[in-house]
C-alpha cells in the first residue's frame, strides 16, 4: 500500500497472553479451558459467588515478571492489584482484577527489524468467562461458560512506536517467538491464548493526533494486517476530506475486509479503578527476582547470534529453526553431539524435513549420519554392472529419456541406489548413467 | 434453664452428662418459639437439622468421652448472622436480592465451627448487606431489642445480638465493619468481639467493605469470647488478608495474674456529643480498674473527627464494587430488589470512585486513614490499651433515625476508627441507663493483641455482674 507522505501512521499495540499455569490466577481451578465441558472448571471464586475471595497465583506473577524481563523491562519491587469495574455478563464479579498504576514490569523495549519498539508496561490480570449464543427449543439464548473465568492473563502494552501494518505484525511475531521460547504461554491466536489490539491514528505534519481508533477482537495475523491497512485507508480518506476521525473501538469483518464501529468515545467506560482490598500489596524481593532471572533462558535473538556467528550456521535456516521450540531444542542437542561441519549438514537435514524429529532422537540422527558417511561404497565395476542391469530392466524409461524426457534420470538413479542398497554415491551414479545412456551399453 | 448457660458452663454440663445436647438444643428451640415472634432475631431456624445433629453429638459423647479435646464446641447451639455462607442453608444477607439463595459452600469460619462440634441453630436477621446501625434496614423485618421491644437492638448484627441476649442460642457470630458487633453488643448487654483485621478469615462471608470487615462474635462472658476466638482465628489459605501470625492460647492467658496496665481514655471519645450517662458509666468502670492497680491516663486521638468522613468514603466505595456481582445472572434476584440504603451506598461509592473524583475523595480518605493509623500507633506508645464508650447514645427507638441516614451514620462515630486502623476491640457490659437499657464500653488494643482485651475484660467481669443480667421477656 502506498502511503501518502503527508500522513504518518502511528500504532500502539496491546497484547493479551493467557499463561499456561496449572491453576487459575486467583483460585485452584484448572486453567485449561479449551474445548472443556462448560462450567466444569469452576468454583465459588471464579464464579464470583457471594463471599468468595481471590488468592493470587505466585507462579503466574513470576511468569509475568519473566516476560517483562525478556522484554528488557524494569521489574517493580512494590506492586499491587487493582479492580477494574465494569458490567458484562461474562465478568462474574462485576469487576476484573487487574493492575493500574503499579504494574509488575515497566519501561522495556523490543527490537524489531533494527528498530526499538518501547514497551510501556507488562501487567497481570484475569480472563473473563465466555458468552455462547445459541438457540434452544427455538428460543435465542445467551449462555455463559466460566471455565475461562480467572485464567491468568498478561497484558503487554507498547508506546505508539509502530508505523505500519508490517511492523505491527513483525512485532507480534517476535512477541510470540519470545514468549513461546519462555514456555509460559502457547500464544495461539486461533485458540485465543494470544489476543491483539491495535490503537491506530494518523498524524499530519508531525502533530499528535487528537483521536485514536482501537481495533480489536481479531484472531489472526492476516486479518489484523488487513484490518490495520483498511483503517489507515479509512482514516486517511476522512482526514483528506478535512474531517476528524472519531475516537472509537472498531471490529473487523473477515468477509467484507472492512472495519466497523463497536463503541464510541461517549460510550467509553469509566472503570473506577481502585486498589483491590482483598489482596495485600505485593513486595517482590531481590531473592525472588534472582530466582526468576534464573529461569530467563537465552532469548531467540541471542540464540540467533550464537547459531549464526559462533556455530556458523546459515541465517535463513536458523530463522526457520527458531520459529519452533522443538526444532530449536533439537538443534541445540545436535550441537552438543556433532562437530561444527557436521552440524551444518545436519541443520539442512532438519530444515528440509528429511528427518522426523518427533521419531528420531538427535543422538540417533548423528549416528545414522556418521554411518552413512563411513559406509563403504561398492566398487565401480559392480556399480557399472548394476547400471547396465537397470537400463535393461527399464526399457520404457530409457526410451522416454532418449525422446527428451530427461527427468526420468532421477527414477533410474533411484533404482540403482536401491539395487546397491544405498551403497553408491548419487553424483557418481548420475555421471555414469548419463554416459551409458548417451553411448549405449 | 439450659439456654441461660454460658458456653463454658454448658460444655461442663455436657461433659459431666448433666444434660444432653438434644436437651440443650430443644431448650433453645423452645425459647425461639416462645420469644422470637416478638423479637424477630431469626430469618431461618434450622429446627430438624440442629436436632439431628444434637442426636449425633449425644452418641459421640456416649461412645467417646474424650471427644471434647478434638471438638471443643461440641453440642453448643449457635446462631450465624445471615451473611455467613452456609452450605445447603439459605443465606440472604438480609436482602431480597438473595431471598432464595442457597450457597453451595461453607465459609471458612463456618467450617471451623462445625468441625469444633458447634450446632447451627439458625441464621439471624441483619441490616441488608450489613448496611446499618439499627437492624431496621433488613429487607424482611426489623429486629427488636429484648430489653425493650420498642428499642432497636443495634446493627448491623441485630439478629445475632438479640438472639443471644434473649437466650435463643448460646453464642452467635457477627461481622464488624464499622461497629456492627460492638454497638449491638452494647445495646443488648453482651460481650462483642471485633478481632484484628485479618485475625479471622473472611472467606465465604458476604463482603461489605473488604478492607474493614472483621469477623467476630457475641458471647455472654469474656471467657466465652476467648474460647470462641481460639477456634475461629488463624491463617486461611483462601483469604489472602489473613497473615501468618501465631494464635496464642487465649483461655490460658485469661486467668494469668494481671500485670498493671496503662489504660488510656481518649478524650475525643468522652466529648460533649456523647450522652453523659454513657460517659459517666464508662468513667466509673475506669475507676474500678484503677482501684485494681491499673493506671488510667487521659490521652488524645486527634484524628477521631476524621474517622466518620473517611469511613463513609472508603466503605461505600468498596461495597459499590463488592455488590456489583449481584446482577441476578448466576444466582439471586435482579438488581431492582436492592433496598434504598444499599442503593444509596452504591451511588455514593460509584460517585467517589469515578474518574475526576477519585483523587478528591477516595485517595484523600485513604490518606486520612493513614493518619488515623499513625495516631493510634503514637498513643499505643504511651498505653497498653484504650477504654471508651461504644455508642454515643443508648438504644434508640425503632423508627427514630431510620429516615435520617446521616444521623444513623453518626451512631458509628466511636467505633469506626478501630476498623479503619484494623485494631482489635471488645465491647462489654458496664451498666444501665435510668430506663434500664444496657450500656457498653470498649477496650481497644494493638493489632493481634486480643489476649490483652480478654485479660482485662475477664478481670472486670470477676468484679462486676452487669454481664449476668438478662432481659425479662
Amino acid at each position: 500500500m502506498k502511503t501518502d507522505p503527508k500522513y504518518k501512521t502511528v500504532i500502539g499495540m496491546e497484547v493479551h497472553l493467557e499463561l499456561k499455569t496449572k491453576s487459575k490466577m486467583f483460585c485452584g481451578c484448572s486453567a485449561y479451558h479449551f474445548q472443556i465441558k462448560p462450567n466444569t472448571h469452576t468454583c465459588p471464586v471464579c464464579l464470583g459467588l457471594p463471599g468468595a475471595l481471590p488468592v493470587p497465583n505466585k507462579k503466574a506473577i513470576d511468569w509475568c515478571i519473566l516476560i517483562g524481563l525478556a522484554l528488557k523491562c524494569q521489574p517493580a519491587f512494590e506492586s499491587k492489584f487493582d479492580r477494574k469495574n465494569y458490567f458484562y455478563p461474562d465478568l462474574s464479579k462485576g469487576y476484573q482484577i487487574s493492575q493500574y498504576d503499579l504494574p509488575f514490569c515497566q519501561k522495556g523495549f523490543l527490537e524489531v527489524e533494527n528498530k526499538k519498539i518501547r514497551i510501556n508496561r507488562v501487567h497481570m490480570e484475569e480472563d473473563t468467562g465466555k458468552l455462547i449464543h445459541k438457540k434452544i427449543d427455538g428460543r435465542a439464548v445467551s449462555l455463559v461458560d466460566f471455565n475461562r473465568s480467572g485464567v491468568p492473563l498478561v497484558e503487554i502494552v507498547t508506546e505508539a512506536d509502530i508505523y505500519s501494518s508490517k511492523e505491527a505484525i513483525e512485532y507480534l511475531k517476535k512477541i510470540q517467538q519470545i514468549v513461546r521460547s519462555l514456555e509460559v504461554s502457547d500464544c495461539d491466536m486461533e485458540k485465543g491464548s494470544m489476543r491483539c489490539e491495535a490503537n491506530i491514528s494518523l498524524t499530519n505534519n508531525n502533530k499528535m493526533a487528537n483521536y485514536k481508533v482501537e481495533l480489536k477482537n481479531i484472531n489472526s495475523f492476516k486479518f489484523l494486517k488487513k484490518g490495520i491497512e483498511y483503517e489507515i485507508k479509512r482514516q486517511k480518506e476522512i482526514l483528506i476530506s478535512k474531517k476528524n476521525p472519531i475516537q472509537e473501538t472498531r471490529g473487523f469483518n473477515e468477509k467484507t475486509g472492512k472495519t466497523f464501529s463497536q463503541r464510541s468515545k461517549e460510550e467509553a467506560h469509566d472503570y473506577r479503578y481502585f486498589p483491590e482490598p482483598d489482596i495485600p500489596p505485593i513486595d517482590i524481593s531481590k531473592n525472588q527476582l534472582e530466582q526468576i532471572k534464573k529461569e530467563l533462558k537465552e532469548l531467540p535473538d541471542e540464540k540467533f547470534i550464537r547459531f549464526t556467528v559462533e556455530l556458523g550456521l546459515k541465517e535463513r535456516d536458523v530463522q526457520v529453526v527458531l520459529k519452533n521450540n522443538k526444532t530449536t531444542q533439537y538443534i541445540e542437542s545436535l550441537s552438543q553431539l556433532a562437530s561444527k561441519d557436521e552440524l551444518k549438514e545436519l541443520l539442512k537435514i532438519v530444515v528440509n524435513k528429511r528427518v522426523d524429529i518427533r521419531k528420531v532422537s538427535p543422538k540417533k540422527l548423528v549416528e545414522n549420519f556418521r554411518n552413512k558417511k563411513t559406509a563403504k561404497l561398492i566398487g565401480k565395476d559392480l556399480l557399472l554392472k548394476i547400471i547396465i542391469k537397470v537400463i535393461k530392466d527399464n526399457e520404457k524409461a530409457v526410451k522416454d529419456y532418449k525422446k527428451g524426457k530427461l527427468e526420468v534420470i532421477g527414477y533410474l538413479i533411484g533404482k540403482v541406489i536401491a539395487e546397491s542398497k544405498g551403497k553408491s554415491d548419487p553424483q557418481l551414479v548420475k555421471k555414469m548413467m548419463v554416459e551409458k545412456l548417451k553411448n549405449g551399453i | 434453664m439450659l439456654n441461660q448457660l454460658t458456653i463454658i458452663q454448658a460444655l461442663k454440663g455436657l461433659q459431666e452428662k448433666k444434660f444432653s445436647s438434644q436437651e440443650l438444643v430443644k431448650d433453645c428451640l423452645k425459647n425461639i418459639d416462645r420469644v422470637d415472634k416478638k423479637i424477630g432475631a431469626f430469618i431461618t431456624v434450622s429446627r430438624s437439622k440442629s436436632l439431628e445433629k444434637a442426636k449425633k453429638v449425644d452418641n459421640l459423647i456416649k461412645t467417646n468421652p474424650s471427644i471434647f479435646k478434638e471438638k471443643p464446641l461440641l453440642g453448643i447451639p449457635m446462631a450465624l448472622k445471615d451473611i455467613y455462607s452456609t452450605k445447603g442453608i439459605k443465606t440472604t444477607a438480609g436482602s431480597k436480592v438473595l431471598a432464595d439463595y442457597i450457597p453451595p459452600y461453607d465459609a471458612t469460619v463456618v467450617k471451623r465451627l462445625k468441625k469444633a462440634g458447634a450446632i447451627i441453630i439458625g441464621k439471624t436477621n441483619l441490616d441488608a448487606w450489613a448496611h446499618g446501625s439499627s437492624g431496621e434496614n433488613s429487607d424482611f423485618f426489623p429486629t427488636h431489642n429484648p430489653w425493650n421491644l420498642k428499642k432497636v437492638p443495634g446493627g448491623s448484627s441485630s439478629g445475632s445480638a438479640a438472639a443471644l441476649s434473649s437466650s435463643q442460642c448460646l453464642m452467635s457470630m457477627g461481622t464488624d465493619t464499622g461497629g456492627s458487633i460492638r454497638q449491638p453488643a452494647s445495646f443488648c448487654n453482651l460481650v462483642g468481639l471485633k478481632p484484628t483485621y485479618g485475625r479471622v478469615s473472611r472467606y465465604g462471608i458476604i463482603s461489605m467493605a473488604s478492607s474493614l470487615d472483621s469477623i467476630g462474635h457475641f458471647t455472654k462472658t469474656v471467657a466465652d469470647s476467648a474460647f470462641v476466638l481460639q477456634i475461629t482465628a488463624g491463617q486461611d489459605s483462601l483469604d489472602a488478608t489473613t497473615p501468618n501470625v501465631t494464635v496464642p492460647n487465649y483461655s490460658n492467658k485469661l486467668t494469668k495474674p494481671n500485670k498493671e496496665l496503662k489504660i488510656g481514655l481518649p478524650k475525643e471519645y468522652f466529648s460533649e456529643g456523647v450522652d453523659s450517662q454513657m460517659r459517666k458509666t464508662v468513667e466509673i468502670a475506669a475507676g474500678l480498674l484503677e482501684a485494681q492497680g491499673h493506671e488510667i491516663i487521659n490521652v488524645s486521638l486527634k484524628t477521631t473527627k476524621y474517622a466518620c468522613p473517611a469511613y463513609y468514603i472508603i466503605q461505600p466505595a468498596e461495597l459499590s464494587s463488592n455488590l456489583a456481582r449481584f446482577d441476578g445472572i448466576r444466582y439471586g434476584n435482579s438488581r431492582s430488589f436492592f433496598g434504598d440504603e444499599a442503593k444509596r451506598r452504591i451511588m455514593l461509592g460509584t460517585y467517589t470512585l469515578s474518574s475526576g473524583y477519585y483523587e478528591a475523595y477516595y485517595l484523600k480518605a485513604m490518606k486520612l486513614r493513614s493518619l488515623i493509623i499513625s495516631d493510634f500507633k503514637k498513643v499505643f506508645k504511651e498505653v497498653d490499651l484504650l477504654l471508651a464508650p461504644v455508642s454515643p447514645f443508648p438504644p434508640f427507638n425503632l423508627g427514630e433515625k431510620v429516615n435520617d441516614p446521616l444521623k444513623m451514620y453518626l451512631s458509628d462515630v466511636l467505633t469506626i476508627s478501630v476498623n479503619l486502623a484494623g485494631l482489635p476491640a471488645m465491647s462489654l457490659p458496664c451498666g444501665f441507663t435510668n430506663d434500664n437499657l444496657p450500656i457498653g464500653m470498649q477496650f481497644i488494643a494493638l493489632q493481634f493483641k486480643e489476649e490483652v482485651l480478654f485479660n482485662v475484660g475477664h478481670q472486670y467481669q470477676q468484679l462486676t455482674d452487669w454481664h449476668k443480667k438478662r432481659p425479662n421477656i
